[in-house]
């Protein structure tokens, strides 16, 4: 029961960054890719409707982890203190430059929005990214049950680590290429005129960087974090995964060069659901590994109670299958590309 | 300061401010409700009313939205050990609330307010709809989650210590649960009443956009009536009776009864004074809290001395204000909005320029009453942080230290006062701006303009 919340609890998380995702990943190029106001406007437009519904999913997230393993919520959350509370600052700045930027169609104040989406999208991404470096790397947890990490260290993956130390801001110069090169694609099937030329041409370089990040953060996940090759001996079917991943980054490339936008995206969609399920399986039976592995979080350790575990399932799947139901309408009646021609008079 | 405090403080600042906004958009998405459904009726402006309003609805969504987030984390973040303890509880009621209502008003605000040409007037109807239920949905998970706090039902307590939800059903169906949230969600409607009623009288004084602003002024006067009468009776004197069974000392140390005595009197105004455990300055209805706790003039109230010292809530000052504040303004609110539905029925309303003046300058109050209602809720609580059952001092997380918790308190602080500066630049120019003629309005400027009330 603790491991089929275990993997829904990561199906949740890893749809989290495959929805907000795309949106994070329009912002990081925001500056980049659309240069006057009527571009700007065409990419903010993109995922206007959608982007507060994909955030959904990580409130969601964060309430079933409250409730499925309450221990891990509550060790994680109060140890990495600092770095949420930056993170949350950035969201409620980068949801205000989406949703106020358009109340004001002066020049100053579409600007000042404009930067700040795509700063806090570019350091939102590389945040999470660290956070999950964070996870994986394991944490400082103590006989006492408890840990708290300052923002960086001495930059070592050593016992007394910091949140930013040389393997977390690895993955989270990864994780600001993977979302950038999915925000690209995003773009790419959504927009048209320039910003979708652009956008094409970002993903061309973008693809590269995640390529070569990909295969560097993998040797250093194996390098820092043992308990990896340990679950994977002990589960040779999770290869399926990363084999899963690379196949999403090629047909990714493959459909891009020949102008597929919707099944590009849906690609980088499949590559981020097989790294993250990658590092699922890395984790398990750890929910929160320790650099000290005696005092590791594991599954059972931080879930709550039979009782609880079982009775979520009869509101929680209904619910997941309406939610669904709402996504896949919200993005059917999402016009096909949102034109620049469109966005000029608005 | 001491850490506990620093974390009291900013889960206190945090989600006062926080509160400010869906108080406005559960009330506003009652009464877009009612107007849309005039309009689907054929009521003249209705529509031009209900798209100014989700103008401001949106906004203020987009502010809850982004105050209401960092309220999930800070239960794991300040308040680790009591979220270790109970989450397998209260992260059931918190995890429906992100399943059941954020999915669904997620999915259907863009529509509500950028779709009304797409989905025609059906469409549009239904997704104010929507929208009205998964913001009172979401209340409702949340002052469940709260009432979990207030009275826990529906749990076991194990060998060490540790506490398991032992029944669902108990958790959603906790009497104080559906008491809060009648009570909260009759507040949030004279909220929204108020803010409507007074924008309306603003426009009306200044003598522009007369039809619509007399159209949502009229429906915003009756439904704030009937939520300012509901707020006293039923749902605040359910509510009393509830602290009073449960919370007994609470009872006694908001209502600022110091002495158990037969025949108590209803505290009207008055100063607490903690060190003679006196008030100061009294005016009193005599006989009155032994009446409405009892139903019997002489009957015995429970006063705060014959209870322990260490249960006593730790700021009962504060508390008892908030508790005189919130009911006092309640009384006021049902006088204005009384007189409002007088004047309405006379058809005479906008005529009374005194009483348009006093709506408009009466907007802030129901902010101020919505607040301390919860402060009376929330301090009335302690010591506790689950009543009963865990201490407050017991809940916060050990190893976020004082000096990191006043950071991030700060750092809220001064992050929320350019929120606030936003929101009132961007409100105050829709204000300005005003409704615009709808497509359909060709039709009824040819209507008689005498359709007042």
């Amino acid at each position: 029961m603790e491991t089929l919340w275990f993997v829904l609890l990561a199906g949740m998380l890893a749809t989290y960054v495959v929805l907000d995702g795309l949106d994070l990943g329009a912002g990081i190029l925001h500056l980049f890719v659309a240069r006057d106001d009527a571009e700007r406007k065409q990419v903010i437009r993109s995922i206007g409707p959608v982007w507060d519904g994909n955030e959904v999913w990580l409130l969601a997230a964060g309430g079933t982890m409250f409730f499925a393993f309450p221990s891990l919520l509550a060790t994680s959350f109060s140890g990495f203190y600092l770095p949420l509370m930056i993170v949350l600052w950035l969201l409620v700045f980068r949801a205000l430059a989406i949703e106020f930027r358009h109340q004001l169609s002066d020049p100053i104040w579409t600007q000042f929005w404009d930067v700040a989406f795509g700063v806090a999208s570019i350091l939102l991404a590389v945040f999470f990214g660290a956070a999950l470096g964070n996870v994986i790397r394991g944490v400082p947890l103590d006989a006492s049950g408890v840990f708290f990490e300052p923002l960086w260290t001495n930059f070592g993956v050593g016992e007394a680590t910091g949140i930013l130390d040389w393997y977390t801001v690895l993955i989270g110069v990864m994780a600001l290429a993977t979302l950038a090169h999915h925000g690209a694609l995003w773009l790419f099937a959504r927009t048209d005129a320039t910003v979708r030329q652009r956008a094409a041409r970002a993903a061309g370089y973008l693809w590269i960087a995640v390529a070569v990040l990909a295969v560097l953060g993998t040797v250093a996940t194996f390098s820092v974090q043992a308990n990896v090759t340990r679950s994977l001996t002990a589960r040779p079917w999770g290869l399926v995964l990363p084999l899963i991943a690379a196949a999403g980054l090629v047909v990714s490339f493959v459909s891009r060069r020949r102008g597929h936008g919707k099944t590009a995206f849906r690609a980088s969609a499949v590559f981020l659901y097989g790294m993250l399920g990658s590092a699922a399986i890395g984790l398990y039976p750890y929910v929160l590994p320790a650099r000290n592995e005696a005092f590791g979080m594991t599954v059972t350790d931080a879930a709550s109670s039979p009782y609880g575990l079982r009775v979520a399932l009869v509101w929680w799947i209904p619910g997941m299958v309406i939610a669904c139901g709402y996504f896949v309408f919200l993005y059917r009646t999402l016009p096909a590309t949102v034109s620049v021609s469109d966005v000029a008079d608005h | 300061m001491e850490a506990l405090t620093l974390h009291r403080l900013q889960f206190g600042f945090t989600i006062t401010y926080h509160y400010l906004f869906p108080q406005i958009t559960m009330g506003l998405a009652l009464l877009i409700f009612l107007l849309k459904s005039m309009a689907l009726r054929g009521v003249p402006f209705a529509n031009e009313a209900v798209r100014f309003w989700l103008k401001i609805f949106g906004v203020t969504f987009v502010m809850g939205v982004v105050t209401g987030i960092p309220m999930e984390f800070q239960f794991g973040t300040n308040w680790a050990r009591f979220s270790e303890a109970a989450g397998g509880v209260i992260g059931q009621t918190l995890a429906m609330e992100g399943v059941f209502a954020f999915f669904l008003e997620s999915s259907f605000l863009y529509l509500l307010l950028f779709g009304e040409r797409r989905i025609g007037q059906l469409g549009h109807w239904i997704a104010s709809l929507l929208l009205f239920v998964g913001t009172w949905l979401s209340g409702y998970f949340i002052v469940c989650t709260n009432a979990w706090m207030q009275h826990p039902v529906g749990y076991l307590v194990l060998a060490d210590g540790s506490i398991q939800l032992e029944s669902l059903a108990a958790l959603l169906t906790n009497p104080w649960a559906f008491a809060a949230w009648t009570h909260t969600m009759t507040g949030a409607v004279i909220t929204g009443s108020f803010v409507m009623a007074g924008i309306g009288a603003y426009y009306v004084l200044r003598g522009e956009h007369l039809e619509v602003a007399r159209r949502w002024t009229s429906v915003a006067v009756v439904t704030g009536f009937i939520a300012s009468m509901a707020a006293a009776v039923p749902t605040g004197d359910i509510q009393a009776k509830l602290v009073h069974d449960k919370q007994p000392v609470t009872f006694a140390a908001m209502e600022g009864h110091f002495h158990t005595e037969d025949s108590a009197p209803l505290i009207l105004l008055g100063q607490p004074d903690m060190d003679r455990l006196e008030l100061d300055n009294p005016l009193v209805l005599p006989g009155v809290l032994s009446l409405l706790t009892h139903y019997r003039w002489d009957s015995t109230v429970t006063g705060l001395s014959d209870y322990e010292r260490d249960l006593w809530p730790d700021n009962v000052p504060l508390l008892y204000y908030s508790y005189h504040i919130m009911a006092g303004l309640g009384t006021l609110f049902i006088l204005i909005m009384g007189l409002g539905a007088i004047f309405l029925w006379r058809k005479r309303l906008f005529r009374q320029r005194w009483l348009m003046w006093t709506l408009m300058l009466a907007l802030p109050f129901p902010f101020i009453a919505n607040t301390a209602g919860w402060m009376t809720a929330e301090l009335g609580r302690q010591p506790w942080i689950i009543y009963g059952l865990m201490p407050t001092a017991e809940g916060s997380s050990i190893n976020v230290s004082a000096g990191n918790s006043l950071f991030t308190l700060l750092g809220f602080m001064g992050l929320y006062a350019l929120l606030s500066v936003l929101y009132f630049f961007v409100t105050t120019r829709i204000i300005a701006h005003g409704p615009e003629p709808g497509p359909d309005a060709d039709s009824q400027e040819t209507a008689p303009t005498t359709v007042v009330a």
